[in-house]
C-alpha cells in the first residue's frame, strides 16, 4: 500500500465531510435509532400490564425523593455499621485466644526447644508472626462481615441510586454525578476507586474524582473506626447505649470524610480545575433480588480474602521492620523509642503521639495494619503489660486488653477521636498513590492527591486538640 | 430457579458437556478470541464468569468493568480467550471505557464478538448492537436477562430477531447459567465457520451520507481489498476520529496484527 493513496483517501474524506455538513453525527444517529425501533417492531410483543416495572418505579420513588432518599441512605450505612460492630466482636476475641495466646507461646517455646538464637526467634515470632497474627484478629472479623453486606447492596441495585441523589450536591461542587459512583467504590478500596473514575469522561471532573477519592475511608480503615469508637467511644456512655455511640461515631467520621470530599471537590474546581459540569445519563437498573449464598460466597473469597492476604503480605515485613528498629540500638536507645522521642512533640500537638506517628509512616503500605503497628511499638517500647523479654506481650484476648494496651501507651479520648480523624485524613496508602501516578500520569497530581489529604489531618487535629485542651 | 436441574439442552447430543473446559486465566495458545460487548450492566461479566469459570466482580451498576478482562475456555478441543470489554452505550463518542471497547473490536480482531444485550430494554440495545454489526462480520447476540423480560411480560421472537440482524441470536439468563451451553455451541460454530453471519447494515441513511459513505468505502477496499469494515471506517473518517486517521497512516486497520 502506498501512504499517497492513504492521504488521498484521508483528503477525500475531509472534502467529503464539508460536503454533507454538521449533521452527519445526528443523522446517522438517527438513523440508528429508527432501524433499531423498526427491528423492535418486528420481534417484539409486550403485555401491557407492567407490574414489575411499576413496583420499581414505586421503591424508587421512595429511595430517591428529597425527603427520604438521604436518611434512608443513612439508615442503610447504619445497619451495615451495627451488624459488622456487633457481629465482630466474638470472632474478634476467639481469634485472638487461639492466634496470639494459644499458638504464639507454642512457637516460642519450639525456638526455644530446638536452639534459635534469642534474636531469631524473637525476629521471628515477636516481629514477623505477631504482626501477621494481629492483623488477622483485629482486620478478619469485620471485614468477613462488612464486604458481603456491601456487596449484597450492590447486587441488589442500590449504588447508581445513591449516585442519583447525591448527583445535585456533586453538581454543585463542580463535579461530575458519577463520583459519586466512584466514590462508593472508595469505600471498599481506594485504589479500586481511582481505577472507576475512567467512567468519567471529562479529564477536568476525573481528576477531581481522583484526588478526593481518599476521602472515603477504605476497608483498611473501617475496622480501625470500628475498633476505637467500640474501646473509647462506647466506654464514655452506659454500657446499654455503647453501641449506639460507637455506631454513631463511625457513621460520623464517614459522613464527615463525604463532607471533606465535597468540599475540596468545590475548592479544586473553584481554583486549579475551573470548568464546567458535564451532563450525563444514568441509567437506574431494574433491583435485582441478589443470588444470595453465591454473593456470600463470592465476596468472602474474592474481597475478603484478597485484602487479608495484602494485609498479611504487608503486616510481615513490617512486623520484621518493627521488631528490628525496636531491638536496634544506637547508644542505649533503640532506634524506634529514638524516632518516638523526636515525633513526640508534634504528636502532642496535635493531640496524638509519638508511637501513632511512626506507624502511620511504617504502616503507608496499607492502612490495615495502622492498629496492629501501634499495638507492637506500645507494648515494645514503652514496655506495659505483661511480657517476657523485650517489652513483647502475648496477651491481647479481647477488645478490652487492646484498650488496655492503648490507655497504658497514654491513649486519652481525645487520641482515640483525633487518631479516627486522622485516619480519615491521611496520605492514601503506597498502592493508591501507584494507581494514582498510573492513571493520571503525572507526578504533579499524584503529589496533590497524596500531601492534600495529610496536610487537612494536621490542620483538623491541632484545631480539635486545641479547642479540646481549652474546653476539657 | 438456580436450583434447576441442568436445561434440556445439556442432555441432548448437540451440546458436549465434556467437551467445555473452564479454563480460568490460562489464556495462551488459543485458537480464537472472542469479545464480549454490550450496554453497561447487561451482564457480560456474569456471562465472562459462566463461560470462564472466573470470578470477575460483578455488580448491579453501570460502569464496573473499566479495564478489559481476560479469561479462556476450551470446548471441543480447541481453546478460545474470552475478552470482557468495558459497557458502553455506543462507538461513536470517545471516553476511555469507550475506546477501549471500540478500539479492541476493530484493532483486535476477535474472531466472534458476543453481543450482550438486556432483552428486557432490547430496543435501547440495539443501537449498540447496530454499530457494532458495521464492525464486525462474525457476531452472536446473547440475548441475556432473559428471565426478567419474561417477568415483564416482553416476549421476543429471537428467529425473527435472528433473521432481521443477520446473526444468531441466544437467549439467556447468565446470572441462573441457563442458555450458556447454547451460547458455547453458537460461539463454536461461528469460529468454526458453520454459521455464515450477513450482518445487518445500518439503514435510513440520508441520501447525501450514503453516497458519501460509499465513495469514500470503494476506494477504501480499492486500497485494502481485506477489510470487512470499510463502511464503518467511513464513518468515522466523515466524522474526523483522529484514531481512526492514525491507524489507517500506519496500516493498523488492515494488517491483522493480533
Amino acid at each position: 500500500m502506498s501512504t499517497k493513496n492513504i492521504d488521498d483517501i484521508i483528503a477525500l474524506s475531509e472534502e467529503l465531510r464539508w460536503e454533507i455538513g454538521d449533521d452527519f453525527h445526528d443523522n446517522l444517529a438517527e438513523s440508528i435509532y429508527s432501524d433499531a425501533s423498526k427491528i423492535v417492531e418486528d420481534a417484539v410483543t409486550k403485555d401491557n400490564n407492567k407490574s414489575k416495572f411499576r413496583l420499581d418505579a414505586k421503591i424508587d420513588k421512595i429511595v430517591t425523593s428529597r425527603i427520604w432518599g438521604f436518611p434512608i441512605m443513612l439508615f442503610i450505612l447504619g445497619a451495615v455499621l451495627w451488624l459488622t460492630i456487633i457481629g465482630a466482636n466474638y470472632p474478634s476475641s476467639m481469634l485472638a485466644i487461639l492466634l496470639l495466646d494459644t499458638i504464639q507461646p507454642m512457637l516460642k517455646s519450639f525456638g526455644a526447644n530446638i536452639g534459635f538464637p534469642w534474636w531469631l526467634s524473637g525476629f521471628l515470632f515477636d516481629g514477623v508472626y505477631l504482626a501477621v497474627a494481629w492483623v488477622i484478629a483485629v482486620m478478619l472479623p469485620p471485614m468477613a462481615i462488612f464486604f458481603p453486606l456491601f456487596t449484597l447492596l450492590e447486587d441488589f441495585g442500590y449504588l447508581p441510586r445513591v449516585a442519583f441523589n447525591m448527583d445535585n450536591l456533586f453538581k454543585k461542587s463542580g463535579a461530575h454525578g458519577k463520583q459519586a459512583l466512584t466514590m462508593s467504590m472508595g469505600f471498599g478500596c481506594n485504589a479500586a476507586g481511582v481505577v472507576a473514575t475512567r467512567i468519567i469522561d471529562s479529564p477536568r471532573e476525573r481528576l477531581i474524582a481522583i484526588i478526593t477519592n481518599n476521602f472515603s475511608l477504605c476497608n483498611g480503615r473501617w475496622p480501625t473506626q470500628i475498633l476505637l469508637a467500640t474501646i473509647f467511644i462506647g466506654a464514655v456512655v452506659p454500657a446499654s447505649y455503647s453501641s449506639l455511640a460507637s455506631l454513631t461515631a463511625v457513621i460520623s467520621i464517614a459522613v464527615l470524610g463525604i463532607a471533606f470530599m465535597f468540599f475540596f471537590s468545590w475548592a479544586l474546581s473553584k481554583t486549579v480545575l475551573k470548568g464546567e459540569v458535564s451532563t450525563f445519563n444514568l441509567e437506574l437498573p431494574p433491583y435485582r433480588p441478589p443470588v444470595f449464598w453465591k454473593t456470600i460466597y463470592t465476596s468472602l473469597i474474592d474481597r475478603t480474602l484478597i485484602v487479608l492476604w495484602r494485609a498479611i503480605v504487608f503486616a510481615a515485613p513490617a512486623g520484621a521492620v518493627i521488631w528490628l528498629i525496636s531491638n536496634i540500638y544506637l547508644g542505649d536507645e533503640s532506634i524506634a523509642s529514638w524516632l518516638i522521642g523526636s515525633f513526640d512533640g508534634f504528636g502532642f500537638l496535635i493531640g496524638l503521639n509519638g508511637v501513632i506517628l511512626l506507624a502511620y509512616i511504617v504502616a503507608i503500605p496499607a492502612n490495615e495494619i495502622v492498629i496492629p503497628t501501634i499495638l507492637m511499638l506500645t507494648v515494645m517500647v514503652t514496655g506495659v503489660a505483661g511480657g517476657v523479654g523485650d517489652g513483647v506481650m502475648f496477651e491481647l484476648d479481647s477488645v478490652s486488653a487492646t484498650a488496655d494496651i492503648l490507655r497504658s501507651g497514654g491513649w486519652t479520648l481525645l487520641t482515640a477521636v483525633n487518631v479516627m480523624l486522622f485516619s480519615l485524613l491521611h496520605n492514601p496508602c503506597s498502592t493508591t498513590i501507584y494507581t494514582i501516578y498510573k492513571e493520571t500520569n503525572s507526578v504533579k497530581w499524584t503529589v496533590v492527591a497524596s500531601i492534600l489529604p495529610v496536610i487537612a489531618g494536621f490542620i483538623v487535629t491541632f484545631l480539635v486538640a486545641q479547642i479540646w485542651r481549652i474546653f476539657v | 430457579m438456580e436450583n434447576k436441574p441442568n436445561s434440556a439442552c445439556e442432555t441432548c447430543g448437540l451440546f458436549n458437556a465434556d467437551g467445555l473446559k473452564k479454563l480460568g486465566v490460562k489464556t495462551d495458545d488459543f485458537d480464537f478470541v472472542v469479545a464480549l460487548a454490550g450496554n453497561p450492566n447487561t451482564g457480560k461479566s456474569t456471562v465472562f464468569n459462566a463461560l470462564t469459570g472466573l470470578r470477575q466482580h460483578t455488580g448491579n451498576w453501570p460502569g464496573k468493568t473499566v479495564l478489559r478482562a481476560e479469561g479462556a475456555f476450551e470446548y471441543n478441543q480447541q481453546k478460545y480467550k474470552l475478552v470482557d470489554l468495558p459497557g458502553t452505550y455506543s462507538l461513536l463518542s470517545t471516553s476511555e471505557d469507550e475506546e477501549v471497547a471500540r478500539n479492541f473490536i476493530l484493532f483486535g480482531k476477535p474472531t466472534v464478538t458476543v453481543i450482550v444485550a438486556d432483552a428486557s430494554r432490547l430496543e435501547r440495545n440495539l443501537n449498540l448492537v447496530l454499530q457494532i454489526l458495521e464492525i464486525t462480520n462474525n457476531a452472536v447476540l446473547c440475548l441475556n436477562l432473559i428471565d426478567e423480560a419474561e417477568r415483564n411480560n416482553i416476549k421476543i421472537d429471537t428467529r425473527i430477531l435472528s433473521k432481521d440482524l443477520g446473526i444468531p441470536v441466544v437467549p439467556t439468563s447468565a446470572r441462573f447459567q441457563k442458555g450458556i451451553p447454547e451460547l458455547i455451541q453458537t460461539i463454536s460454530e461461528l469460529a468454526n465457520g458453520k454459521i455464515q453471519c450477513k450482518p445487518r447494515r445500518i439503514k435510513n441513511i440520508p441520501k447525501n451520507i450514503e453516497n458519501s459513505v460509499q465513495k469514500l468505502s470503494d476506494s477504501l477496499t480499492k486500497e485494502y481489498p481485506n477489510i470487512s469494515n470499510s463502511r464503518w471506517i467511513a464513518f468515522r473518517l466523515l466524522e474526523g476520529d483522529t484514531q481512526i486517521i492514525e491507524a489507517l497512516k500506519t496500516g493498523n486497520i488492515a494488517t491483522n496484527e493480533y
